[in-house]
Order: C-alpha cells, then sequence, then structure tokens
C-alpha cells in the first residue's frame, strides 16, 4: 500500500472558513475535492501538503449545474459524473457531454470535481481545453474577496495556476450565445486514459459564416489549452471542410507536443490538426442542428 | 403440475464456483488480511538507479524514527550469510544490494516498525550514497564489446552473456532455406510485460522462538517448491517450515518465484521475535518482481511458391533482467520456446536462444505464457502471416494447407515434442464458419475501397501443458510430479488435498467435480485443502497450465483407487466376490441386478463401522497418489479477430473476436470459458496497449496503472467462443489445460487482424502494443522499437 507522509486534516463547514482555514494553515495546506489528483500524488509523495482543507461538505453552495441569465454556470464542486448527467449542460454545450463521456472511469467521474480538473491544471487535462474551447470563466474566491478570471488566463504551466494559496474556486462561468454548436475529439490509449491529444472546439455561425469560434487543445502543449491562431485562422471564413482543415493545419504548426509513451512529437502534432479538424466539423454540423 | 426434482450437482458440467460464496462477498482471505497478535509491519527501500555503486547507506535517522524496531541492509545480510538468494534458474539474486544496484527498484534496505506508515516514512530517511553508472538497457546491445558488466559479482562473468541454447537441426534446416523458392526474414519483438495481478506480492512471517517453527502465509503459488528453497537457502529444517498461501488474487506465473521482500520478512522475525507482514505497494510490484517475455527475434520461414511451408528458423535474444530468476525446467533455459514449430508440419526447424544480463528486473517465466510458448506462438503465426503476405495468400487457406491433419496424430515435430492428438482442421473451420470468413473479406474488400481500414486476423496455436514428465522436466532439481490425497468420511463426505494452489482458477470447484466424476458423490459434499503445507501433499504447484493435466490426473486416480478399495467394502458388504460387482457411477452393484448395490456413502460408513473387511482393505476410506505424468498435454485453438482502424488516428477498435478453444475434455464449461474470456482480454492488453518500456538511464516507464494499461470491458468485444473436443489418449480424463491458452493465442491474432488492416500501406509488421501512436507511425512506414523511450 503507498500511504503519504504524514499531515493534518481539516473539514470546511462554509465557504468562509474554508478561506479561513487555508489562510491560518499557510502555503503548504491543500485544499482537497474529489481528492482524485491529489490522493495520488501523495500517495506517490509527489506532493507533501501538511494539512488538507476538505470542502467536500459545501456540495450545496458550490456544486450546482444552472443558467443564470446568459449565463451556463457550473459548481467548482460539481462533479464529473453530475456534469456528464446535466441537461442543461448538455442542451447549450454537447461539449461537456462529449468530453465527460471520456474522462477517466465512472468510479473517478463520481468524486473527480470541475474546480479540482481546472486547479490541479494537469497538462493533459481534458476540461482545461473545454472550458478553453467555451471561453469560460472561474470566479474565485479569497480572503479580500471575489474575482473572475478567463479559464484561458487560469494556467501559467503544468500544475500550476493564478490561485493564491487560499484561494477557492467557486464556479464557472460560461456564456451563452445563440447560433452555436460544440464537440470534443479526444484518441487514447485505453478507455479512461488521460488524452493523447484532445481538441475541443465551439462555433458560432451566421448562415454558412463563422461568426465566432473557439478552439481547446490538450496534451500537446498548447499555451492556455487553447489554439489563438487557428481561431483568428477561421474566423470570418465559410464554414466548409477546407477551413477547418486548413484551421488544424495552424493548430498543428502552433502546439509544442512533447515525446512520451503516448506517442513522438510528429503524431501528436497530426492529431493536434486531425481533431481540431473533426472537433470543428461536428460542432458545426451542430451549430446548423444537423447532428446531435 | 410437473415438479422439478432439486438434485445435487455431481461429476462434469456447469456449477457455481463454491470459492465465489466467499469471494464475491469479500470474504476471501488474502495475505494482506492476515493479521498476527504482535505483528510488525516491514517496507523496502528501493534503488533510484538501474546501474550505481553503493558507496555508502547511513541508517542512523530511520533507526531513531519513531515506531521502528529495526533497520536491516545488504551488510546485516552478508553476516548471516543471506546477502545474496539462489534463483530458480542456478544463478543468485541479491536479497538486499551490497555492491552494487543492478536494476531501478531493485531492494536496498528493509525497515521493520509498529506500523505501516511509521515503516514508509523512515525508509524515506535512509541515506544512501550512490556512484551511478552508465546503463544496459537494449537487449539488442547486451553483448557489444562495450557494454558495462552488469554481474562482476561473479567471478568468470566478464560480459552479460548468460547462455547459449539451440533445438532442432541447424543442418538439415539450413538445407531446406537454401533449397526453398520463398524465403522470408522478419525481426519479431514481443516486448516485456508486466503479469499485473490484482493483488501485489506480500507475506507475513511467524517464527516461533520457542518452537523453532516457521510459518510463513505467502502469495505463492507453488507453496511446497518454497518451502523446499527456504530450507536449503535459509538452513532451516524443512519440517519446521509451514508455507501458506490463503487467497491468492491472481498470480500469472508472477508468483512462482521467491522475492526478496518474502525473505526479508523471514529475515525480520528472526530478528524481532515478532511476527513481520511485508506487502509491497503497486509501483514496487510492477518494477521489481517477475516481469514476461522481452524476446528480441529473428525468424525466417522457408515455403513453397504455392505456400507449402517448409522450415522455420529463429535467433532470440532474450532479455533476463540483472538476475536470472527465470523458472524453467532445468534442461530449458528457454523454457519450451522450441515449440515454435507451432502446428504446421514442417521439413525442419532450428532455433537459437542467447539470454542477456540487463539493468532491469529479474524474472521471465510470468503471464501465462506456459513456460515461453506465448512468445513461441507469436513468432511462428506471425510468421504465417509474413509468408501470407509476400505470397498474396489469404491467410486462413494458408494454414488450412499447412496444419498437421488428424491422421497425423500422435505427431513427433522437428523439435522433438510429441504432440498427442488433435484435430486442427475442423477446429479453424469451425473458426470460419462462426466469423463467417467469406462474408468478412468482401466487406472488407469493399471497405477498402471507400478507404475504410478493416482488418480480419488469423491465429492457430498448439499449447504444450502440464508439465511434467519427471525424467525431463524439474524445477531446481524438483521433478513436476504432483500428489493427491484423499479421505471419505463416515458419513460420505470427502476431503481432498492437492499440491497445486489456486490464484483464482476455481481449483476448490473443479476438482470437487473431478471426485464427484470417479465416485458419484455430490460436488458440494466435497472439500479441497490447498495452499498449505502442512495440510497437503507435495507437488509443484500452479503455473504453465499444469494443475488440471498433472494434479487433476493424481485426482482422478486418486479417487479411482477409493473406488476400488470400495469395492471390496461393497463386496462384504453384499456378500458376494468384487469380480461379482459392477460399478454404476454411483454405486457398486451386483452383476446384473441393479437393486443389489451400495453407494460410496453407505461404503464410506461400513468401512469405519464394526463390519468385517477381508483381506486386501485396512478399514476406512482413504487413499494417496503421485502423479507422473508420461507426457505433456496439447491444447490449441484457431482465433480470428476483427479490427476497424481509424485511419486519421491510428487507434484500433476490436469489432468482433471468435475463440475455438480445443482443451480436451472439459470438466467445468463455465470455469474454462471464464479461463478463455480472461485470457482474451489479456491478449488483446498485450497486442493493444502494454509494454514495460525504459528510457536510456534504465528509468521503468510504466510503474503504475496510469502508465501500465489494463484492458477494460470497453476494450473488449463480447467473445464468441467454440469449442472442439479432443481428448488426451494418455490423461486418465482426457483433459489437457486451458489456463494459458487464450493468452497464448490472442495477442497474435490481434497482432494479425492490424497488419491486415494496415496492408493498403504495405505495412508487413509492427511491434506490439499497437498503440495508436505505433499503428500511425507504422502508416507512415516507420514501425518504433516499442520497448525503449518514445523519441
Ligand atoms: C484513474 C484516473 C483517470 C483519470 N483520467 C482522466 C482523464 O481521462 N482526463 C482528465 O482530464 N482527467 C483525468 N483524471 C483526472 C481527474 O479528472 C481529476 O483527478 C479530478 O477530477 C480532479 O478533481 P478532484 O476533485 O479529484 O481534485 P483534487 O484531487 O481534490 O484536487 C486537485 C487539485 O485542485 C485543488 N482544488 C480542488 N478543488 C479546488 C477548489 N474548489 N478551489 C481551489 N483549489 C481546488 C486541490 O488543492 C488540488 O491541488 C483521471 C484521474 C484518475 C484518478
Amino acid at each position: 500500500m503507498q500511504v503519504p507522509a504524514p499531515f493534518t486534516y481539516e473539514r470546511a463547514t462554509s465557504v468562509e472558513h474554508a478561506i479561513a482555514l487555508l489562510g491560518q494553515l499557510g502555503p503548504e495546506a491543500r485544499v482537497v475535492a474529489g481528492g482524485h489528483s491529489l490522493i495520488p500524488m501523495m500517495k506517490l509523495r509527489l506532493a507533501r501538503p501538511e494539512a488538507l482543507v476538505d470542502i467536500n461538505d459545501l456540495g450545496g453552495e458550490l456544486s450546482q449545474i444552472r443558467v443564470d441569465a446568459d449565463m451556463l454556470v457550473i459548481g467548482a464542486l460539481a462533479r464529473h459524473a453530475d456534469l456528464l448527467a446535466s441537461a442543461v449542460a448538455g442542451e447549450h454545450f454537447k461539449i461537456f457531454h462529449d468530453a465527460e463521456k471520456v474522462i477517466a472511469d465512472p468510479v473517478v467521474r463520481n468524486f473527480g470535481t470541475v474546480g479540482g480538473s481546472l486547479c490541479q491544471a494537469d497538462p493533459a487535462e481534458d476540461l482545461s481545453a473545454v472550458f478553453a474551447a467555451v471561453d469560460g470563466v472561474a470566479v474565485l474566491r479569497g480572503p479580500d474577496g471575489v474575482r473572475q478570471v478567463r479559464v484561458r488566463e487560469l494556467h501559467v504551466g503544468p500544475y500550476e495556476t493564478v490561485l493564491e494559496p487560499d484561494e477557492l474556486m467557486l464556479e464557472l462561468r460560461v456564456p451563452i450565445r445563440p447560433g452555436g454548436g460544440s464537440a470534443y475529439e479526444k484518441v487514447e490509449r485505453r478507455v479512461g486514459d488521460y488524452p493523447v491529444a484532445a481538441a475541443g472546439a465551439a462555433v458560432w455561425l451566421d448562415g454558412d459564416t463563422v461568426r465566432e469560434v473557439g478552439i481547446g487543445l490538450t496534451a500537446v502543449g498548447a499555451e492556455h489549452f487553447a489554439a489563438p491562431e487557428a481561431e483568428a485562422a477561421l474566423r470570418g471564413q465559410p464554414a466548409t471542410e477546407e477551413s477547418f482543415q486548413a484551421a488544424g493545419r495552424v493548430a498543428a504548426e502552433h502546439c509544442n507536443p512533447s515525446a512520451d509513451q503516448r506517442g513522438p512529437v510528429d503524431y501528436k502534432r497530426h492529431l493536434a490538426a486531425e481533431l481540431t479538424t473533426r472537433a470543428l466539423r461536428r460542432a458545426a454540423a451542430r451549430a446548423r442542428g444537423q447532428e446531435a | 403440475m410437473t415438479t422439478v426434482e432439486e438434485r445435487p450437482h455431481t461429476g462434469f458440467g456447469r456449477t457455481l464456483r463454491k470459492e465465489d460464496v466467499r469471494l464475491v462477498r469479500g470474504k476471501g482471505n488474502y495475505v494482506d488480511d492476515v493479521r498476527l497478535p504482535g505483528m510488525l509491519h516491514g517496507a523496502l527501500l528501493r534503488s533510484p538507479y538501474a546501474h550505481a555503486k553503493i558507496l555508502s547507506i547511513d541508517t542512523s535517522a530511520a533507526e531513531a524514527a519513531p515506531g521502528v524496531k529495526a533497520v536491516i541492509t545488504g551488510e546485516t545480510l552478508k553476516g548471516l550469510g543471506l546477502a545474496w538468494m539462489p534463483t530458480l534458474s542456478y544463478d543468485t539474486q541479491a536479497v538486499l544490494a551490497t555492491d552494487k544496484v543492478r536494476f531501478q527498484g531493485q531492494e536496498v534496505a528493509f525497515v521493520i516498525a509498529e506500523d505501516h506508515y511509521a515503516a514508509r516514512d523512515a525508509v524515506e530517511l535512509i541515506d544512501v550514497d550512490y556512484e551511478p553508472l552508465p546503463a544496459v538497457v537494449d537487449a539488442k546491445k547486451a553483448l557489444e564489446a562495450d557494454a558495462p558488466v552488469i554481474r562482476d559479482d561473479k567471478e568468470d562473468q566478464t560480459t552479460n552473456h548468460i547462455f547459449d541454447w539451440e533445438a532442432g537441426d541447424a543442418a538439415k534446416t539450413d538445407e531446406v532455406f537454401a533449397n526453398a523458392e520463398v524465403v522470408v526474414e522478419q525481426d519479431v519483438l514481443y516486448p516485456r510485460v508486466h503479469p499485473a495481478p490484482l493483488e501485489t506480492c506480500g507475506s507475513v512471517a511467524d517464527m516461533d522462538p520457542v518452537t523453532g517453527k516457521l510459518t510463513l502465509y505467502t502469495t505463492s503459488q507453488a507453496p511446497h517448491a518454497h518451502r523446499t528453497v527456504y530450507a536449503l537457502v535459509a538452513g532451516l529444517p524443512e519440517h519446521k517450515i509451514r508455507v501458506i498461501s490463503p487467497d491468492i488474487g491472481g498470480g500469472f506465473g508472477n508468483k512462482v518465484g521467491i522475492y526478496p521482500g518474502y525473505v526479508m520478512s523471514i529475515v525480520g522475525s528472526i530478528v524481532t521475535g515478532k511476527p513481520v507482514k511485508w506487502v509491497e505497494d503497486r509501483a514496487e510490484h510492477l518494477m521489481s518482481t517477475a516481469f514476461a517475455r522481452d524476446y528480441h527475434m529473428r525468424g525466417e520461414i522457408a515455403a513453397t511458391k504455392d505456400g507449402k511451408i517448409l522450415g522455420l528458423r529463429v535467433k532470440v535474444i532474450a532479455d533476463h533482467g540483472a538476475f536470472n530468476a527465470t523458472a524453467q525446467p532445468t534442461k530449458f533455459p528457454a523454457g519450451f520456446f522450441h515449440v515454435f514449430t507451432g502446428s504446421y508440419d514442417l521439413e525442419a526447424a532450428h532455433c537459437t536462444v542467447t539470454g542477456v544480463y540487463t539493468n532491469k528486473a529479474p524474472g521471465g517465466v510470468a503471464y501465462a505464457c506456459s513456460f515461453r510458448i506465448t512468445e513461441a506462438v507469436y513468432l511462428v503465426e506471425r510468421m504465417v502471416d509474413v509468408l501470407a503476405y509476400e505470397l498474396k495468400a489469404d491467410p486462413a487457406e494458408l494454414r488450412m494447407k499447412n496444419l498437421l491433419k488428424p491422421d497425423q496424430f500422435p505427431y513427433t515435430t522437428q523439435t522433438g515434442w510429441e504432440y498427442d492428438s488433435g484435430n486442427y482442421p475442423k477446429a479453424l473451420q469451425l473458426a470460419m464458419d462462426m466469423a463467417g470468413y467469406d462474408a468478412l473479406r468482401k466487406e472488407q474488400a469493399e471497405k477498402r475501397e471507400r478507404g475504410e481500414l478493416m482488418g480480419i486476423g488469423v491465429a492457430f496455436f498448439t499449447e504444450a501443458v502440464g508439465a511434467g514428465p519427471r525424467k525431463h522436466m524439474d524445477i531446481l532439481g524438483l521433478g513436476m510430479a504432483d500428489g493427491a490425497e484423499l479421505r471419505i468420511h463416515p458419513t460420505g463426505k470427502a476431503v481432498l488435498r492437492i499440491s497445486v494452489k489456486t490464484q483464482g482458477q476455481g481449483h476448490e470447484t473443479t476438482f470437487a467435480q473431478i471426485v464427484g466424476n470417479e465416485l458419484g458423490l455430490p460436488t458440494a459434499d466435497i472439500e479441497v485443502v490447498h495452499g498449505d503445507t502442512d495440510q497437503t501433499p507435495f507437488g509443484l504447484g500452479t503455473y504453465g497450465s499444469r494443475s488440471t493435466p498433472v494434479s487433476g490426473a493424481a485426482t482422478a486416480l486418486v479417487a479411482r483407487k477409493i473406488r476400488d478399495k470400495a469395492r471390496i467394502v461393497a463386496s462384504a458388504m453384499l456378500e458376494v466376490s468384487p469380480d461379482d460387482l459392477e460399478w454404476a457411477g454411483d454405486r457398486w452393484h451386483v452383476k446384473g441386478d441393479p437393486e443389489q448395490g451400495k453407494t460410496i456413502q453407505e461404503i464410506a460408513l461400513a468401512a469405519h463401522s464394526t463390519l468385517e473387511l477381508p483381506e486386501g482393505v485396512e478399514g476406512h476410506l482413504d487413499a494417496t497418489t503421485v502423479y507422473n505424468p508420461p507426457n505433456l498435454t496439447y491444447p490449441f485453438g484457431a482465433y480470428i479477430c476483427v479490427v476497424d482502424v481509424d485511419p486519421g488516428t491510428g487507434a484500433v477498435k476490436v469489432r468482433r473476436f471468435i475463440a475455438v478453444d480445443d482443451c480436451g475434455v472439459r470438466i467445468n464449461p463455465m470455469i474454462v470459458e471464464g479461463q478463455v474470456h480472461g485470457g482474451l482480454a489479456d491478449g488483446v492488453g498485450m497486442a493493444l496497449m502494454q509494454v514495460m518500456a525504459f528510457d536510456e538511464e534504465g528509468n521503468h516507464l510504466g510503474a503504475s496503472f496510469m502508465d501500465y494499461l489494463l484492458p477494460t470491458a470497453l476494450e473488449c468485444p463480447s467473445w464468441e467462443l467454440g469449442e472442439t473436443v479432443t481428448p488426451s489418449p494418455h490423461h486418465p480424463i482426457g483433459a489437457k489445460g486451458v489456463g494459458e491458452s487464450a493468452t497464448v493465442g490472442s495477442p497474435c491474432a490481434v497482432v494479425n487482424a492490424v497488419m491486415d488492416a494496415l496492408k493498403p500501406y504495405g505495412v508487413r509488421h509492427a511491434d506490439m502494443p499497437l498503440t495508436p501512436a505505433a499503428v500511425w507511425e507504422a502508416m507512415q512506414g516507420r514501425p518504433i522499437r516499442t520497448d525503449l523511450a518514445i523519441p
């Protein structure tokens, strides 16, 4: 049995309490949500927090998935399984269901949370690419109050975010705009595996023209999990196969994959193009109401 | 109204597994469930380097840590003469490293503490000063002149060479090749994989300081062999050692050998006077315990232009890791690899195998391989497909043309095996019919027109299981015969004691059924006792699909001894001559008068009663036997796999898998099918996702289940199973063994299917695992070395 190094444990009873605990316990304290990234790292002793602040009792406040005016709001403590089951999330952004179907396995999905996924900032995290594609905004709260950060600005490097040690992610907000469709495409070595590469796309069409587009990429070293050059190349173009392939090529050019046991650099780059194209194709079809 | 009579199950056929009553309720008793009063906990410090000199080890901080009882290093062991232990292949292995570490994850020090947490925390406080050395990672380079010598501990060992071994007739094979119309050559790697049982290895050692008796609860597939080895290694008297293998959560050959951790729990118990538990974690298990395969093969196949296969030649470099700890019969350092002529009628064959040391974990028998037959079958079945590719022949037709014919059995192969029985064309035809082979080929042709990639893979295998005849087969000098003891209680309930040890295969059910079939007793009335050396007869344990062929035979024969005794008792009860009795499946009765008979239960009571017994029986109803198999048994099968490959990503989806198995007589068809299901899943895993690769420093790149992937239900299609039954002529019940058949036969079917799909890209071969990346690379015309870090 792998066992973590010694640590202390506190259970937060409210958001305020959690933030206060983080402040008292200092920078070596960590929030634990689903624990499915943090605990394995602790067992391998790659992470050695001195204290854990468990936020699992804050579900009432932090796990809702709802529409608030023109925003889809997803609580940070919503489980992967909640997002997968959420009709309202699927109604506005099919990409969430596409992605959640291929994240981990049912056991992990029952526990792992949306906020934990984004805060973990694993360079192969699926939801980071999803929220980059739909241009979500994270709502963070610290001792000095609340601030909002675009998910595209949340990650500063592998396993690193802009969150302060005593800041809590409360929820994610995604603007709902008409005429949109979204999709997610992932290649994995086996179900439940982190991606070899994956791409998410959200497009908004004006007739046959791409009015707005978001492209997210993961596991291929794309800065902030996004492909802004490809988006720029596609914006205003006709929503055709040629445009999607061209955007895919641009996305591939601008990412920076590294070789590992999942594959060599050129393969991952190839996938960035292929999966971006596929995601765009499906997102556009959905925007046109042609595909479920 | 009709009523259904509820009759207890007796004999062969489908019946629920007796052991599942406890296992599915979580009431199994595994090594880690063993908790003894006063028990301490051990943890190992392991090497972070693949190859490094140990300059010094400082244990003072660890010794001072709270809860720590003792810290043991190789230096401590040296004093006891225990720093090195013998392996099952006449080599030595470090228990704890003294001079050098030779693979990443090697055992360096052992901490004993009051609980597992304290032990783990203290392990981190041990300070080892290493001087890193260049590592030998690529087996193909291990024998190069400038390769660092790994085993400089051994006198006379100046290279990384372990052994050269050959089988077959080299000259005759050369001649066949020289005259052949077609010769095709192919490099084929069967990469290093790991058995990865869900239960890792562990032990609880309890040395009683008063009686001097050692009780060892341990994850062992071969408890008797382990006891004998401990007696020889540690100099403990064998009658003072009791090895108990409780429930075992999977073995697949991984739990055949003896690991340093087991030895350290024993040493720990001797040193502290308390029971000591050691259970490794997943990463330790994947990094340090017996791997499988790692065969670098160059195959050559010779044939006529119209596809008659004439000869096979293969050269192998076998990567044995840092210590030669493979478990093979003494005469066969490459196991049964020389069964590589497979299921075909050849004129000549020859193989050479060179074993080499590398800076990787030792092992090599493991993983349901029937002593290297997995590698052999993979090689020949790949070569036949490579030949089909070159001849533009249909792989099923090519096989049909070359398979051994039923009238050729018993058949002696070019490398000396005597195949006992078989009807190969029938099995292949059945598989093709089940698959709808012609329709599949038609569908494939249509799909190719549209640029879609679909592949149909065919594989045929012959297994050689049930090791084995004592004259030829042993492990460390211990002949591979197994005992059985059967006792019928006065009330007609039975206890069978066997030497083999289930790791999930269902022995408690199957072996009860064998007894039930011989004596007409309900399965539920027969208790099977195993896994405790104080309670069972000697034998070499469960691996190589040997339990049913060897211990199953012993069980049938010991039951027949009882039946013969029962006949004499029945003759006294019925006051007739034994010769006047005949056996009716569950009773002895007077010939021609079924009413005048006695069941085994009635006879058992009489045998324990005051009844005066005739000459030749001593009373009670029990018997013992030892079975020395006259030959191996040769199960076989025909597998067909259908895959779809995504041309844009290289991702492979196994759409269908048809498996026709012939394992002779099936005792419990449900259990047989379960074994086949598991083996097929294994095969999909090895073919598509599993490998233990290493980077150039010898770092293990697959030491967790995030990196070493086990297939799930989603990668497995709904298996389509078929059977033919060709009984073994020399086995008492005609059974052949099936535990490893599917693992042996399936990887090649999957790989052949993927290669078949990639034909439009001119791909003839690519090595396992065929991950999306590997498939894509093959499509680009540059297959990769899957056992090294991806550049
Ligand atoms: C077997 C397995 C397979 C997986 N497969 C995939 C996969 O295919 N794709 C994929 O993308 N991911 C995968 N994952 C990762 C999974 O998505 C994440 O582990 C998980 O959901 C992270 O959420 P959590 O709630 O468990 O986070 P935790 O482990 O609880 O926390 C992770 C980090 O986030 C911080 N944190 C958590 N919540 C908050 C908060 N509200 N505010 C501030 N900080 C917070 C923690 O302090 C910690 O640093 C897999 C994980 C496992 C175990």
